[in-house]
């Protein structure tokens, strides 16, 4: 079942003036519930526009979301209710948090929604665990926090309205590689808690290859692919040829292939390279 | 989008009059001010009236422009005429109903005060329409450069002005982006009562604050890193040259000027 | 070659603040860079790498040891503004080191503050706006820029100094990866054409990789120092003070350890792709 969908969805900036802009044009595409989604795109792709109609801070110039098949604009009035079921974390969300203390910087989205005191500490401690923020750290400021652990108070601050859907925007923007590790390894946790759907923006497809069960390619506003990882990494290639990057392990297989060594699979984790290649050899050697 | 506000609505072009050397217009302004409060008589402001049109004309800029800045102070333009028309009381009364008396002279005054704020409002708008600020904060900083002799901090506020502008776009967006993360948090900033919103705007305000302190804080150790040290000694890309056509535009301005001191002796 | 900058026991604490005892960040650094050298630093957040950085141009001066650049101690208040066209200095995030509305008045910035006469000024400006290929945006206002954009002219302001070296401090940090590469492509240049050291402080693998040096700080020392084969060579020491090694060097080191022939200073893909089907064409 989808959990989340859209229709026909184009989105125009500043129509009818010189400026005009078409920046998601015609998406139609289904997400299922409780999938890690990896979405990538580069600047000016259309990316951050179209995850800002999933709960509807933009509103579409035409076409539809749906969100558990219903359409999120039907009623205006209940848009807010859309934004706590569809959760986003922006980029360097950090700089969002406002509040004296770790907790109620936390509480403040589940308060919004309207939840007893209970449920809040209930909520705020779970998501504090799946990040691996101690309890001590509750009652701090967070600004006497560093930034990988801001960060994390950040994106507990979303997770805690336990959204269905969670969309995080480069969550590892800017981290060195030991807090980018530790980043997704939390939300990794989160999603086997919580089944819940997530969307991770990122422009690096190694960290991608490391967790997606899907992914969506946006390019020039329009939606380039949404499909099964391995079947999104087979076409590297196409890839490579609208500017991302692929994982510098592809493209070493890339050239093996070209040079005439094919190991009729696509490699692109280090994991599975090590794998095969070792398969490869012992069977190699045995023979 | 709020980075769509310009500051000062500059429109840029290359008509003569902003090809005009910043400096000059300033001085040119201040004069054209000195014009339409010299003379009282309707003809002075019609000397004024002519000037105001005719420099517009040369800008290129639409008339339309210069109608719509009148928008946002057409309460101050009215409320001005209506306390002159009910509180002028010499002259012959033409209109009489219970206490409120209005005499030809009020509609007269009324109406000369509401053409000469109007003629006011339109010749700044013309300054600022046909520069840019940056450089008009540099044409204001050379003009005033004298009054450093006074330890005037001339150089300083300068610098202040140019910064703000510089980050004016920069704070739009960010203001922009924390608001959208926070309704993403159920924020309700344009709804809900009215305690909910002032909370709401702590919930953007405080964000803003901390970022602009850390963004005040890189920005100056960049600029102690390229060697900022004050206004002494310093040089200047931006070159302001004086051409003859802002000595002819200066004269002009001072014939008008001449023009209506001796139309409002007749 | 000779040393440009010569770093000598380099300690430094951030001042304690009420009750708590100092932090020392830079414990004894050691370090000389010879002219025209392009050396990565590399280490992880909070390893001191930032600080040490923040020390060769004398915005921050050392608790004990000295540094020098050019044979200019930083510690000299009299020459402090001689060292800093020597050793310009570009941060993380371009949007908080643009100090002008319009591009090539930020360029010129620095100019403007030594007083260089107009003529000069114009040249030097126009010539750093062609180094980083900003120069049909010098009239724009970097509100228009994107992040890379924007960081090239950065780079321009403290090329148009004339530096004889330049540190960056995660200069890329921020940018999505086409501003990560023209980026590159521009400081290379620089080194490269116009013979200037480059200090690039990162945290990203594939920079260090194009480097002529890698030094690896941690907890405020240098733990390794020297080219990126040899410093890559050592996985299991990178990786464990929380730095990655490019993959091709990681996929050699997992096949060596299970026994295979392959080289350990592996760092580009072309070298692993011969190393990988030699081993194949041995086996």
């Amino acid at each position: 079942m989808a959990i989340l969908e859209t229709q026909q969805l184009t989105y125009v900036y500043s129509e009818g003036t010189p400026f005009q802009k078409t920046a998601v044009d015609n998406v139609n595409l289904k997400i299922d519930e409780g999938e890690m989604v990896g979405v990538m795109g580069h600047t000016g792709s259309g990316k951050s526009t179209l995850i800002q109609h999933f709960n509807g801070l933009l509103r579409p110039t035409s076409g539809k979301i749906l969100l558990d098949g219903e359409d999120i604009w039907a009623d205006k009035k209940k848009i807010r209710d859309v934004r706590f079921k569809v959760g986003l974390v922006f980029q360097y969300p950090e700089y969002q948090i406002f509040e004296e203390t770790v907790y109620k910087d936390i509480a403040f989205g589940p308060k919004n929604m309207g939840l007893d005191e209970a449920e809040i500490k209930r909520r705020i401690l779970e998501t504090a665990n799946d990040l691996g923020l101690k309890e001590e750290l509750l009652q701090r400021s967070p600004f006497e926090l560093s930034g990988g652990q801001k960060r994390r108070v950040a994106i507990a601050g979303v997770m805690a309205m336990n959204p269905r859907v969670l969309i995080l925007d480069e969550p590892t923007a800017g981290l060195d590689p030991a807090g980018r590790d530790k980043i997704l390894g939390h939300i990794k946790k989160y999603h086997e808690r919580t089944k819940n759907t997530i969307l991770i923006v990122s422009h690096s497809m190694e960290d991608i290859a490391g967790f997606a069960d899907k992914i969506l390619v946006m390019n020039k506003s329009k939606l380039f692919c949404y499909d099964e990882t391995e079947k999104v990494f087979a076409r590297a290639e196409e890839l490579s040829a609208i500017g991302l990057d692929v994982p510098q392990i592809t493209k070493v297989f890339m050239k093996l292939k070209a040079q005439g060594l094919d190991f009729g699979k696509d490699v692109y984790t280090m994991e599975y390279a090590k794998n095969l290649l070792l398969k490869k050899l012992s069977e190699r050697g045995g023979a | 989008m709020l980075k769509d506000i310009t500051i000062g609505q500059y429109f840029p072009g290359s008509s003569l009059i902003h090809r005009l050397d910043p400096r000059f217009k300033i001085i040119i302004l201040f004069i054209y001010i000195l014009m339409l409060f010299a003379g009282d008589s309707f003809i002075c402001l019609g000397v004024g009236a002519v000037f105001t049109v005719f420099a517009i004309l040369l800008s290129r800029i639409p008339m339309k422009m210069f109608l719509k800045s009148l928008k946002p102070l057409l309460p101050v333009l009215l409320l001005t005429a209506l306390m002159n028309l009910f509180f002028v009381t010499s002259g012959d009364v033409i209109f009489k109903w219970k206490f409120i008396k209005i005499t030809s002279e009020a509609v007269s005054i009324s109406i000369f005060m509401f053409v000469r704020i109007t003629l006011l409002i339109m010749g700044s708008s013309l300054l600022t329409y046909t520069t840019s600020p940056i450089t008009l904060t540099d044409a204001i900083e050379r003009l005033l450069s004298p009054l450093k002799k006074l330890k005037m901090p001339v150089h300083e506020l300068a610098m202040m002005m140019s910064i703000a502008l510089r980050f004016i776009p920069t704070l739009f967006e960010e203001t922009e982006k924390i608001m959208s993360a926070q309704k993403a948090r159920g924020a309700e900033i344009d709804s809900g009562s009215l305690t909910a919103r002032a909370k709401n705007m702590v919930s953007i305000l405080v964000p803003l604050f901390i970022s602009s302190f850390r963004r005040a804080d890189e920005l100056a150790t960049a600029m102690e890193c390229r060697c900022y040290r004050g206004g002494e000694g310093r040089t200047r890309l931006r070159q302001l040259k004086s051409a003859p056509r802002d000595y002819i535009a200066l004269t002009i301005t001072l014939m008008f000027y001449i023009c209506n001191l001796i139309v409002g002796k007749l | 070659m000779e040393n440009i900058i010569e770093i000598k026991n380099l300690h430094f604490s951030y001042p304690a603040e009420e009750d708590d005892t100092p932090v020392e960040v830079l414990k004894g650094i050691d370090l000389e860079i010879r002219k025209g050298e392009f050396v990565a630093v590399l280490g992880h957040n909070g390893s001191g790498k930032s600080t040490l950085a923040k020390h060769i141009n004398g915005i921050l001066l050392p608790t004990s040891g000295t540094v020098t650049v050019g044979g200019i101690s930083t510690a000299d208040e009299e020459k402090i503004f001689d060292l800093r066209c020597r050793a310009g200095m570009v941060f993380q995030n371009p949007d908080n080191q643009i100090v002008s509305s319009v591009v090539e008045e930020d360029v010129a910035f620095a100019l403007e503050n030594l007083g260089v006469p107009y003529e000069e000024m114009r040249r030097r400006v126009d010539d750093a706006l062609k180094d980083v290929n900003m120069y049909e945006y010098r009239h724009h206002s970097p509100a228009q820029l994107s992040g890379g954009q924007k960081q090239r002219i950065a780079i321009a302001g403290i090329i148009a100094m004339k530096p004889e070296c330049i540190i960056l401090d995660e200069p890329t940090a921020m940018l999505d990866p086409q501003g990560r590469k023209e980026v590159m492509s521009v400081i290379r240049r620089m080194n490269r054409e116009h013979g200037i050291t480059i200090v690039l402080i990162t945290h990203y693998m594939d920079e260090a990789a194009q480097c002529d040096r890698v030094v690896v700080m941690d907890k405020g020392n240098v733990i390794l120092d020297n080219t990126p084969r040899e410093v890559f060579s050592h996985v299991e020491q990178v990786k464990a003070i929380g730095l990655d090694v490019p993959q091709v060097t990681e996929l050699a080191w997992e096949l060596k350890k299970a026994g295979y022939d392959m080289p350990q200073d592996i760092i580009t893909e072309d070298e692993c792709a011969e190393a990988v089907k030699r081993l194949f064409e041995r086996e």
